[in-house]
């Protein structure tokens, strides 16, 4: 199988903080990809660089075959993405920040509509379609975010922790859905996640990155394998280190999440 | 592509037609100025025998309208930006050019809607009579020039800035100079030649002598000019923008 994500040697500062720290893998086509590791370790500075956002300061991607820094228009239509931190437009209603990214991605009007209303349907966000995203919860935000997300069929998913504050019932229409989507289309995916057991259920292979740098990469077996440990948050935890990190993204991750769980359990 | 540049401009509409208070916010400067200057120099206008001072001032208050909603709406950016919806943008399948185009044609549009409001209710309200009514339609789309030119220097200078922090600096170093020193309250004839040479470096001066040239018949360049330096000006904008917008880093 041919590599639909190559990562050569790729570093990314900001000013003198290292981000990432070259690192170096791959992910295959129709693979599902977990990439781990702990608060500011550089996984969204990682999918930043992927998704055409943000240029490396050194080394090379290349992503359904183009360089995101040189062909980003190309790279562009290969891949769907649901970010860490919001990303609608408070201004428009639900229904309205969904057909704004089906005409974004060309997707045609026909499907567009059939689509749009089972995945509104799915997030149980149908009944509120002509409301204001500024009216929405935190958990609903949330919900919709997912669901613009998989409004159209990329060849690549970039999930920055997707279920960051979902509901279990979220979490797992998602998950079919993607799954049937690997299946049946070979979509690779590509995702960030702190919930060790959803890694463990869905990745086919993990990369553990920690303070910038790749520290482990294989199939979940193997993880656990090499540390000797039972489980993958025991093998994660004996990888990075049981301290804390308190990086400024972290906490505000963290506040985030707390944020949405809130509104998830009102 | 065209769909897409579409549903960009329609977002700027959508967002400016919800949001009321903004509206009534961006009428009510120009409306001060237009009503307190107007009837404040009227006398002292009319006694130096330069005709009336609502006819001269309204398409200065026009121009006013349209500088201050055009940067506005290329700035939003910033605000995109903070609220995350510039990454979505971003990453969609189109080039930032194309998300300029479409930023800039929908904001051009909001800021010719603000100044042709104005317009109505000097004629209305003011007892402005342009010179002639056909000429209200040219007049329209020189205000839509002159806001594209603005709209596309308000992306250009909100990819240069990371957050509102520089705002108030764009307040009192480039739109208010641009508007107190184009013309828009004074007659560009007989002032200090210091300042006659700062206006005709101000593309608004070009653009608030065009209105003025379509709406009572009076003109200190010259349509052609006008329209030729609009249109040029116009043009390094559009280039401008677009290339620092394409440096934007999230
Ligand atoms: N725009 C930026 N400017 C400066 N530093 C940044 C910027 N973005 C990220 N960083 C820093 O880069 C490091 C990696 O951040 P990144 O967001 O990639 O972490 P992460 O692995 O996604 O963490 P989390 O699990 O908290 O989301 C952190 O130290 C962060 O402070
Ligand atoms: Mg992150």
């Amino acid at each position: 199988m041919a590599n639909i994500i190559e990562i050569k040697n790729i570093t990314k500062k900001f000013g003198a903080d290292t981000a990432v720290n070259d690192v170096t893998f791959s992910v295959k086509a129709g693979e599902i990809f977990a990439f781990l590791g702990p608060n500011g370790a550089g996984k969204s500075t990682t999918i930043k660089m992927l998704t055409t956002l943000l240029s490396p300061t050194s080394g090379k991607i290349i992503v359904d075959g183009h360089d995101p820094a040189i062909e980003p228009d190309k790279v562009r239509r290969s891949f769907g993405i649901v970010f860490q931190d919001p990303s609608l437009d408070d201004e428009l209603t639900a229904y309205e920040n969904m057909d704004f990214h089906g005409i974004l991605y060309d997707v045609p009007g026909d499907i567009r509509k059939v689509r749009i209303r089972q995945l509104l349907e799915f997030v149980e966000l149908w009944d509120r379609r002509g409301s204001l995203v500024k009216e929405f919860s935190g958990g609903m935000k949330r919900r919709l975010e997912i669901a613009r997300g998989l409004l159209h069929h990329p060849k690549v998913f970039f999930l920055d922790e997707p279920t960051l504050g979902l509901d279990p019932q979220t979490r797992n229409h998602m998950w079919n859905y993607l799954s049937d989507l690997n299946r049946l289309e070979n979509t690779t995916i590509f995702f960030t996640t702190h919930y060790m057991e959803e890694a463990e259920q869905m990745a086919q292979r993990i990369a553990i990155i920690d303070h910038g740098k790749i520290i482990a990469i294989g199939a979940p077996a193997e993880l656990k394998e090499t540390t000797g440990k039972e489980s993958l948050e025991e093998a994660f935890l004996a990888l990075t280190g049981t301290a804390i990190r308190d990086e400024a993204e972290g906490n505000s991750a963290n506040a985030m999440r707390m944020r949405m769980w809130h509104g998830v359990k009102r | 592509m065209f769909k897409k540049i579409y549903i960009l401009w329609l977002r700027q509409l959508k967002r400016y037609s919800r949001s009321k208070s903004r509206i009534v916010g961006s009428l009510a400067q120009p409306l001060l100025f237009l009503f307190a200057l107007g009837y404040g120099f009227g006398a002292v206008y009319q006694k130096a025998g330069e005709g009336s001072y609502i006819d001269f001032l309204t398409p200065g208050i026009v121009g006013m309208s349209i500088i201050f909603t055009s940067i506005f709406s290329g700035m939003e950016i910033i605000w995109d930006r903070q609220f995350g919806f510039l990454k979505e943008m971003m990453v969609a399948p189109m080039s930032r050019f194309e998300i300029m185009v479409g930023r800039t044609l929908g904001g051009a549009t909001v800021a010719t809607l603000q100044g042709a409001i104005v317009l109505a209710i000097a004629i209305v309200l003011g007892g402005f009579v342009p010179y002639s009514w056909p000429a209200v339609f040219p007049a329209i789309l020189a205000m839509f020039l002159v806001a594209v030119l603005f709209c596309a220097m308000g992306t250009m200078v909100a990819s240069l800035l990371n957050d509102m922090q520089g705002f108030q600096l764009i307040m009192n170093f480039l739109i208010m100079p641009l508007f107190f020193l184009s013309g828009a309250l004074f007659p560009l004839q007989g002032i200090p030649k210091a300042i006659s040479a700062i206006a005709a470096m101000n593309p608004l001066s070009y653009g608030i002598d065009a209105f003025r040239a379509l709406l009572i018949n009076a003109s200190h360049y010259g349509l052609p000019v006008d329209l030729a330096v609009l249109c040029s000006v116009t043009a390094v904008f559009i280039f401008l923008g677009s290339y620092f917008f394409s440096k934007v880093q999230i």
